[in-house]
Parts: C-alpha cells; structure tokens; sequence
C-alpha cells in the first residue's frame, strides 16, 4: 500500500518538467513501423513501465492527437518473469528495471524505446517469443521423472554443485542473449494464404528447427546434464546441440553474457557444452 | 466416450501442478494463460516452501503441529480437514520438487537446507536462494513442457478467460476465452474446468501482485454464479519496497535469517541509520513480542509497523512512511548465498545496498486469504478423501478453484511460505476427483449452449468498443478505485470508512459504464482487454468491503480497533484474574458469533449477499490467539482450563483431549 507523499512539495518545481518519449510503433505484423513521440510528466523514482502506463492513460500524442495506447508486455515488474524486454535507447534490457532517471543521465535528450529485432513484432513493442521456448523444448530442459508419485527424496547435492545450478536456474527466458547474439536472426513464418493453424504451426516449429538454438537453450542443456537425473538423457541433448543450429552455430561474440539481465555466466556455459560436444562426438567417432 | 478433457484457467504453481497430473493420469488438458505460463505470478514468491523435515521432526515437529500453527496462524478461520491434509502432503511435495530438479539450498553434507519462517518455531522452510517460487514454478513448467511435446497438454498463452459456460442442470460445461493477439473469440468444451488464476491484487491498484493478478476469472466466475468466502482477509505484507508502479516485495526469509526491524527513536532522525546506537534505535518488534521477535505472523508484524508510523510518529522519513529493515550485520557472504535474489531487487530499484544500509520498508497488500468457495469431503483420518470429485469444486459442479484464487487453507492470515505449499498441494491433490468428475458418464452439451455464450461475449466486447468517445478513462477509474481500497480495507477498518467506501466503489462502477476506450481496433488490444477486467474489479471491490463491514470483530488481518479486545489492566492478582475470565467469556461469545466463513453469492442488483458458513473445526479446538498481548500467559491458563472442564468424559472435545495442549512451544 502507498502512503500518499505530500505530491505539492514537488509539484511546483517540477511541474513542467516532462520526459521526451520516442516509441517505434507498428500496429500489426506486416505493416509498416513508425515513431511516434510523446511527452510524459516526470516524477521521482519512475521506470520504463511507469512512463508506458502514463503514456497509455494519455492516449495522446506529443501534439495532442488521440493515438492508440502503446501496446507492451508486463507482469511482474520486478524483473523476475522476463516479460518486459525491449530496446530502451538501443540496450536490449526489461524494462521495469530500467530507471529513468538513470537512462536520463546516459541520454538526456529522452528516451527511445523500440521492440526487440530478432524477434516478429506483435504490435508495436509487443514481440513473438514462442522461438525461445521452443528451443527448450529442443533440449529437452527437463528432468526426465517416472511420475509424479512419491519416491522419495531427490539426489543427495553438495552446496558447490547447488551454487553452480542455481544460477543457471535463474534464467527467466526474457531472451536479451537472443537479441544481442549475432548469430540468431529473425525468422518469421506469416500466414500464407488458406493456411491452416495446424500448418502453419508445423511450418513454423521446422523453420525454429533450422535456427540457432540460442545461449539460454545451450545453458539450460548445461545445467540439466549436470543434475544426476537430468543428466539420464544427456545423449538426446547432445544431439540437439550438435544438430543444425546447435552449438556450432555460436560465434563467441560474449555479447549474451554482457546484456543477461540475471548475470548467468553463459559464455561459461557455453565453453563447457562446446568441449562437451568434442567429447561426446569423438566418443560417437570410436564407439562406432 | 472420448478421452476426457480439462480446460485449467491459470499457469501459476497450482495450475501446472494440476496440469501435470491430469496430463499424467491420461487426462487431456488445455491449459490457458493470460502471460506464458513461465511469466505467471508464482514467479514471484521468494522465501519458501513450508512442510516437515527430517531436521525439525527429530525437534518433537510434526505435521499436526504443521497444521496447528496454520490454524492458529490462520485464526481458526479454515476448515481444518484441508489443512491436515495439506501438512501432510509437505514432505512429500518437497521430495518431489527436489526430484524434479529444483536447486534447494543445501547443508555441507548435501540435504536440503531449511529456514524458519513466520508463526513458528520451527525450521519448517525450504528453500531455493530467495527465487524459492520462480524455481518452483520452472520445474513445473518444464515438466508441464515435456507433456506438451507428448501432446497431453495444449497451451493457450496470452488468452483471456471471459465466462463459464453452464447448462441447464448447474453444470460447468467448458468456457469462453479470447485470444488476446488476434482478438478472436473461442468457445471451448471441457468435461471440467479448473480456475487457477490467482489473486487479485490490482483491485488494491499497487501491490506485491503482478499485473497479471486482476482477479477477472474469479470475478467472471462469480458473477455466474460461483459462492466467494471470507474476501475481506486480504493479507498486507509487512515488508514491501515502496514504488511508483509496484509495490515489491521483500520477503520474509529476509527476517527468517536474522533481519531486524528498527526505527530511531528520535522521530525522523535524520543522522545515518548506521550511526544510530542500539540504545537509540527500538527495535518495537522484539520488544514487543519476545518468543517470536521478528517473526510474528504477518498480519501482527504489519499492524505494529503501520501503527509505530502513523500512531507514534516514528517513521524514518517523514512525507513517505517507512521503517527500517537491518540486515547489515550479517557477513555479506551468507547474504549473497541466503538472500541474492532479494537483495539485488532492492539495489535494482532503490539504488541503495542492503548489505551495507538497512533497507526502507513498508506494508503492502499482498495476497488473498479469501477466494472461491470449495468443497471438500472428509477421510476417515480427518483429512480430506483423495479422488473424491468434491475436493476444490465450486459451488458450480464441474468447475473447480485451486491455489490462491481459492478459500480453503489460509484462514484469516497465511503464514509465510504456506502459500507455495497450498498452491502446489491443491494442483496435485484436485487432479484424482477432477478426473473422476470429468470422467463420468454424461450427453454431450448442446452446441446451442456454447454458442449462445460466445455471442453474448461477443456482445459485450463490441458494446465496449462502440462506446462513444470523451468519456471516461479506465485507468484514471483503476487509480481511484486503487486508492480507496488502500485507504478503507487495508491494515485498519472502520465502518463508517467501509459504509462509505462502498457507495463509492458502486459509484465508480458507475462512471466505469461510461468509460471510453482509446483503442477500438481488433489487433492485441490491451486497452480493451483492461476495460473488461477493471469492469469486473467491482464485484469483488463490493464483496471484500461488504463483508469487511459485516464482520465486527478483529480476526487475523481483519482488525477493527471499535471491536478490539485489550488485554489485561488490572495490576491485582484478585483483578488480573477477573478480567482474565472475562476476557475468556467475551472471546466464546464472540467465538460463537463469528467463527464463520462470510460467503458471498452475486445477486441479480449486483451487490453481495452475504450469508455465513459454519467452520469444520473438529481437529483442534479454536483457541486465543495471544502473540504479544497483555495478560496473555494468564489468558491461556484460565483458557486452558475451561477447556480441561470440558474434556471429562462425555464433554465436548473429548476425543480431541491430546491436541488441547498443542501450542505454539
């Protein structure tokens, strides 16, 4: 709960003073992008979010024109569900945790906001990020139980193999590795004309196949092949990593490791699923 | 008869918890989400998951104790049956999540480390850094996506649940949504339909919730015609990081491993919190509550906050209310392995490190006690039966509640980290009796029925968009209705305030019909989307206020200073004695007046009607609740031994003679 703070004490100085806001807007998939500017009031403590709530509330446009709100993903605003990735003054970060105050001081001539590019816009900053957790799914990110039923307790786990796990774990699939990586490019799968849902579906899961996997799916395959369970089925994730736009794919930029928002240590990851890969294909080579 | 299928509304722990076992017990399962279901609420959750453990069984813990400080915790405010149940289920619910790979802190010799939590005494809490929930949550979504290659489950991200559909028995026959990208509306049949969508936070505008946590499916439920209990229990976290768009939560394992809560004692004392000596700074809980120091239930720490605030002048700052929380004398080291998670948060948004200056903190609302009415039916042990298709049904036969959007486990307060617990349990333990109900023999509804329910979605959606321009603005309304909410139904509640609050929320709902949206295209429109759910904000704004003012009494977070019970004055033995008695003739009375669930039904006007439910307490005998008050040791001997008197044979509550002594020592 908000106990309201004596609003006037700083209304009259600051009053006036308001935020310049460039969106690059799109109202649907196909259609062109534009910017658009709005002006918004500044206040103490404001993050991105807050300035996309006000500039919804407004509707307006910096020369008063009644504009559609600007459509934006959110949930939990404290950076913990990886919703909120856009392109604030041309970073790939969240949003929530993007103060403006602080991206005032780095551009004081206002802040820019775009959708991310490597993945299909939505609208405007709203992005399709089914690719990423599609290739979780290709890397089958999960610990390969009988059921659900009680069997007791998992493996017993030393607290430096937890510490090692827990980081990776924290991955929130916001997918800023993705749009900073060089080597993962925007596919896009429109609707072809009569095409089914079912078609459409199955065109776009092949056409995710051919792409690269990605720094997070790499670190997930990573933490999963340690855990003594999850590491079980580390044959079926060696082979997704060594497949067409597995591992090999990555051209060592380090640009994921530097934008992770959670500061997991993928390029680590990376390393280690790379002298994995060597490994597991000589062993392929001599057990032939 | 084809293979049974069931629609779950929600992809936070409960509804992935269902999802997976339905999908495991050969159930088909369409699962829906406003958000991917990874970026659902649960995420949230910090500090842990509560349940016995080898560790504090080997202390004289076990799960009837687990249970008896949930009720007492809870004010005796839930069914107990349920609760037992749910304690029991503890340990096997973290031996699970640890299978399934959730990286639980561990010992030096490699257990699961555990710490202590509110309304305890016990080191019940597992936990995973302070992000206990959102690794929870991903090992659910990944065993959810695993069932999704296989095909038992189908996922709906980014749709929006708009009504049951009901035939004409009673019976909850599937639901319509609408894809929030294309805009397009579906109806869906389902042999059964379980809501599993969360609080409702947004209806307190700012909170520790996500914005995902509107309470619109609730709400939607509601109106056709599903039972809500107890709504006005709405827990306010004592420890949140006030901001501009959100109240972010500090969790309670922040005291759990030895934070304190101080003010100076010099009213807004401006020198550097670190300078201030002990012998100037009151550390008000501690002294306050000696057994429990920091870690009074939720609903006590919040209250003794907000009064040191507003009653005794002693917050920190003095335009924002705030006090301070004071972890800086725990080694850095054991904070970054401890509590990373949180910590990071806090320096995130606030700029300032924890680690070195204590934190500003403040109450915020934070999670809802109350919810949709369930059912459950009793096992012989006095839990409840497995794969009975009563267990978490609404008072809608085929549609289900689990997690926080139902009533069932928390009472009058939820101690911390019960709710991972609750929510997981209730996804698990609902998905037998939903299979059996979903699975039983019945015609197929007619395709007339679903039908009819999509036009009138459809209706209402396109009335929405044709509304005339320069009206209202929904969000403006949001903010309003947020503040009033925060203001009357909150921490403390008076009835002039609530009598009020309510003439204004209906007087809100009225310029609500007059709102004009920005947005009338047919592409990802969220200015719509928002419109519906602020619409449907106010019949649970009427049930929570409502039932609030009824209730004329303090139970856990309801606290009505006007119907207070002080305690002991008297200085006298002879006196002490006295009012001691008296306040125990004055707690049965009320005991008997008010130990009950508020239930509301929507009526035809749209306002609550309110009727009362009696409370299955047949395990543990409702008892003071006495953290911290005076007299109260004196309290609990004349208690007890009215309750001794009882239990001679033939007395009520004989049988239950062994769990009197259950307390909290």
């Amino acid at each position: 709960m908000i106990m309201k703070t004596n609003d006037h004490d700083q209304g009259g100085q600051t009053a006036a003073r308001t935020i310049p806001v460039r969106v690059l807007r799109q109202d649907a998939p196909g259609q062109e992008s534009y910017w658009e500017r709005h002006d918004v009031p500044w206040e103490p403590n404001m993050n991105v979010i807050s300035v996309l709530q006000k500039v919804a509330a407004r509707a307006r446009s910096q020369d008063g024109r009644p504009v559609a709100p600007v459509a934006w993903d959110c949930n939990c605003l404290e950076e913990v569900c990886g919703s909120c990735t856009m392109l604030i003054n041309g970073r790939t970060r969240m949003a929530c945790s993007a103060l403006v105050d602080r991206v005032l001081e780095e551009h004081p001539d206002g802040i820019e906001l775009r959708p991310m590019s490597k993945f299909p816009v939505v609208r405007d900053l709203v992005v399709d990020r089914r690719r990423l957790f599609h290739s979780l799914e290709r890397v089958k990110a999960w610990v390969p139980v009988d059921d659900s039923f009680d069997h007791g307790p998992g493996p017993r786990i030393s607290p430096e193999e937890q510490e090692e796990a827990y980081p990776l774990s924290e991955c929130m699939s916001c997918g800023c590795c993705l749009e900073a990586c060089p080597q993962f490019t925007r596919i896009e799968t429109p609707r072809r004309e009569g095409e089914t849902d079912e078609h459409l579906a199955a065109r776009r899961t092949a056409a995710y196949d051919q792409g690269f996997i990605g720094a997070h799916a790499v670190s997930q395959a990573v933490l999963f092949n340690k855990h003594p369970t999850g590491r079980m089925i580390a044959d079926d994730r060696m082979t997704a990593l060594t497949a067409p736009g597995g591992i090999q794919m990555c051209g060592n930029a380090q640009n994921c490791v530097a934008v992770c928002p959670k500061h997991i240590p993928l390029t680590r990851s990376i390393a280690r699923a790379g002298r994995a890969a060597t490994l597991w294909a000589l062993k392929k080579l001599f057990d032939r | 008869m084809a293979q049974p299928r069931v629609l779950v509304v929600g992809g936070g722990l409960a509804g992935l918890a269902a999802s997976m076992r339905l999908a495991e017990l050969g159930v088909d399962v369409d699962l829906m989400s406003l958000v991917p279901v990874k970026r659902s609420h649960s995420v949230c959750a910090q500090g842990g998951i509560n349940s016995v453990n080898a560790l504090t069984r080997q202390q004289g813990d076990t799960e009837w104790k687990h249970l008896d400080d949930t009720v007492y915790g809870g004010d005796f405010l839930q069914h107990q049956p349920p609760v037992k149940e749910m304690a029991d289920w503890g340990p096997r619910i973290i031996d699970l999540m640890d299978r399934l790979g959730v990286p639980f802190n561990r010992t030096p010799e490699g257990f699961r480390d555990q710490r202590r939590f509110g309304g305890t005494l016990y080191k019940r809490t597992a936990f995973a850094g302070a992000t206990t929930g959102q690794q929870l949550l991903y090992a659910l979504d990944e065993q959810v996506r695993r069932f999704e290659v296989e095909g038992k489950i189908r996922k709906y991200e980014f749709w929006d649940f708009l009504a049951p559909v009901i035939d004409d028995s009673g019976r909850c026959r599937g639901a319509v949504c609408q894809d929030m990208v294309s805009m397009q509306f579906r109806s869906f049949a389902a042999d059964a339909v379980i809501l599993a969508s969360g609080g409702c936070g947004l209806v307190y505008g700012r909170s520790t919730m996500s914005m995902v946590c509107t309470g619109s499916a609730v709400s939607r439920v509601y109106q056709a015609g599903a039972a809500y209990g107890n709504g006005e229990f709405i827990q306010v976290h004592p420890t949140a990081i006030p901001g501009a768009d959100k109240l972010r939560l500090m969790s309670e394992s922040a005291r759990g491993e030895g934070g304190r809560v101080w003010v100076p004692r010099t009213p807004q004392d401006p020198r550097d919190p670190r300078t201030i000596p002990e012998a100037e700074r009151s550390y008000f809980l501690e002294e306050r509550y000696p057994k429990y120091m920091n870690l009074v239930p939720r609903d006590i720490a919040t209250r003794e906050i907000f009064d040191i605030c507003t009653n005794e002048g002693l917050s920190v700052e003095k335009d924002r209310l705030c006090v301070y929380l004071d972890l800086t004398h725990i080694p850095k080291e054991t904070l970054d392995r401890k509590l990373g998670g949180i910590l990071d948060i806090y320096e995130k948004f606030q700029g300032v490190d924890p680690r070195t200056t204590p934190m500003k903190i403040f109450p915020a609302v934070h999670y809802s006690m109350g919810g949709l009415w369930v059912d459950f039916e009793k096992s012989p042990s006095g839990g409840m039966l497995e794969g009975s298709p009563r267990n978490q049904q609404t008072s809608v036969p085929g549609l289900y509640a689990i997690g926080e959007c139902d009533y069932q486990y928390h009472g009058a307060n939820r101690l911390g980290a019960n709710s991972l617990l609750s929510c997981i349990f209730s996804g698990l333990f609902c998905a037998a009796g939903v299979q059996a109900s979903a699975g039983a023999k019945r015609a197929p509804a007619a395709e007339s029925l679903y039908a009819s329910a999509l036009r009138r979605q459809e209706e209402r959606h396109e009335a929405l968009l044709q509304r005339p321009g320069g009206g209202e603005n929904p969000y403006g309304i949001h903010h309003e209705l947020g503040d009033l909410m925060t203001r009357v139904a909150t921490v403390v509640r008076r009835n002039d305030q609530l009598a009020s609050a309510y003439d204004e929320v209906c007087a809100l709902e009225e310029r609500w019909r007059r709102c004009s949206l920005s947005d009338t295209g047919n592409w990802t429109n969220q200015n719509v989307v928002f419109t519906k759910s602020l619409g449907d904000m106010f019949p649970l704004a009427k049930l929570i206020l409502k039932g609030a003012l009824l209730r004329d009494e303090c139970r856990g977070a309801h606290y009505k200073p006007d119907f207070e019970m002080p305690g002991i004055a008297a200085t006298d033995a002879e006196g002490k004695r006295r009012e001691a008695e008296q306040w125990c003739d004055r707690f049965e009375a009320n005991t008997k007046k008010w130990l009950k669930s508020t239930i509301a039904n929507h009526g035809a006007d749209g306002h609550p009607q309110i009727t009362y439910e009696e409370i299955d307490t047949s395990l543990i005998p409702p008892r003071p609740r006495l953290y911290g008050l005076v007299g109260g040791e004196l309290i609990e001997e004349v208690w007890r031994e009215r309750l001794r008197a009882r239990s001679t044979p033939g007395g009520h509550g004989a049988k239950e003679g062994r769990e009197v002594g259950a307390t909290q020592s």
